[in-house]
């Protein structure tokens, strides 16, 4: 009786840990691949170009508002769907989309961004494709990026918000 | 399979490009009830590496494992795209850009980043100082008080209908503008343009 206990015990636990270990390996893995895909769409489409936002900021293109506007209606559609269908995540949860709420740091923050975005033409997802494509200067750009975001966290506190 | 190649070596279009960074959001929804955004990547980075006791990097990093996985995977997709699917024409600019460019010291359009800026011999310069340290930290400094960046906010945020991304956007776009067109010009003569 106690060592058919004991089993019961120790069995679930053997077969779970390599599981654990395989899912969350495995888990990771879907990441780099998503990360991957979309780092080949940045440098295909040239959305990693400082030309093609300047080409947007001067309004002389319709190309960076077409990606952009594509991708936010191919976004609303499938949140929407995901809603209406009570679609769950693959492992069964329930999906959780956490609420923005409304600061000031989305006024003086985007701006503030907007005028990086400019002169870097990259915001924080392109910064990191440019690196990989050979623009190996660009390491600088995103060091200084890290450490604006840190000298932001530093101060969140004392910042109007 | 030749021609399969020259037809992925072409620059794709945005309704192709657009399209699957919209499906971003639903895939990492689904596949891990993650929601989309880069600039948090910037932020881990700085919890992982100097936290210094600041409350905004004191939380456990290695759970958003994911997103630094994440970034990761788009440097080596810029990599391959790079290596194996790179377009060897020149990069097609709208003409009036060009000329408006022109005025302000740039014409090379033979990578995808301007060689007048985007160089390591840049790096100690004015040129340097001005696009890589100051936009750099106005972009890293900027994205976190705003709470995300263009992924984030004008993707994700947007996706999911939230007002207060909307407002992000507007002033993304409003300091992108203002950038543009008020100080690039006088900030690049300035460094030597």
């Amino acid at each position: 009786m106690k060592v058919a206990d004991k089993n019961k015990n120790v069995a679930p636990v053997e077969c779970e840990a390599p599981n654990l270990q395989d899912k969350k390996s495995e888990n990771l893995l879907k990441y780099l691949v998503i990360g991957i895909v979309f780092g080949i769409v940045f440098v295909k489409a040239e959305i990693i170009s400082w030309f093609r936002i300047q080409e947007m900021f001067r309004l002389q293109s319709f190309f960076m508002y077409g990606v952009i506007g594509s991708a936010v209606m191919v976004g609303i559609i499938s949140v929407q769907l995901i809603k209406r269908f009570n679609i769950k995540s693959i492992s069964g949860e329930t999906i959780i989309i956490p609420k923005k709420e409304f600061r000031k740091g989305q006024i003086i923050g985007g701006l503030i961004f907007g005028l990086g975005w400019a002169l870097t033409g990259a915001c924080p997802g392109p910064l990191f494709a440019q690196i990989g494509s050979g623009f190996t200067v660009v390491t600088v750009t995103l060091l200084s990026a890290i450490v604006g975001t840190w000298v932001y966290g530093k101060f969140a506190d004392k910042l109007p918000n | 399979m030749e021609q399969f190649i020259e037809w992925i070596s072409q620059p794709w279009p945005w309704w192709v490009a657009g399209p699957i960074i919209g499906l971003t959001v639903p895939a990492l929804l689904i596949l891990g009830n993650k929601t989309f955004g880069i600039s948090s990547s910037l932020r881990h980075i700085c919890a992982a590496c100097v936290p210094a006791g600041i409350p905004f990097f004191t939380y456990n990093w290695r759970k958003e494992m994911w997103n630094l996985v994440f970034v990761l995977g788009v440097l080596i997709g810029g990599f391959l795209a790079t290596t194996f699917l790179a377009n060897p024409d020149t990069i097609v600019v709208a003409e009036a850009t060009q000329h408006d460019l022109a005025a302000l010291g740039i014409t090379d359009y033979s990578s995808l980043m301007p060689a007048e800026i985007f160089t390591w011999e840049n790096l100690f310069t004015g040129k340097g100082l001005l696009f890589f340290i100051i936009g750099g930290f106005l972009v890293g400094f900027g994205t976190r008080y705003a709470g995300g960046c263009t992924s984030g906010h004008a993707i994700m945020g947007i996706s999911s209908l939230q007002w207060p991304s909307v407002v992000a956007t507007i002033f993304f776009m409003v300091g992108g503008f203002l950038m543009t067109h008020v100080f690039l010009g006088p900030l690049m003569s300035l460094v030597g343009f």
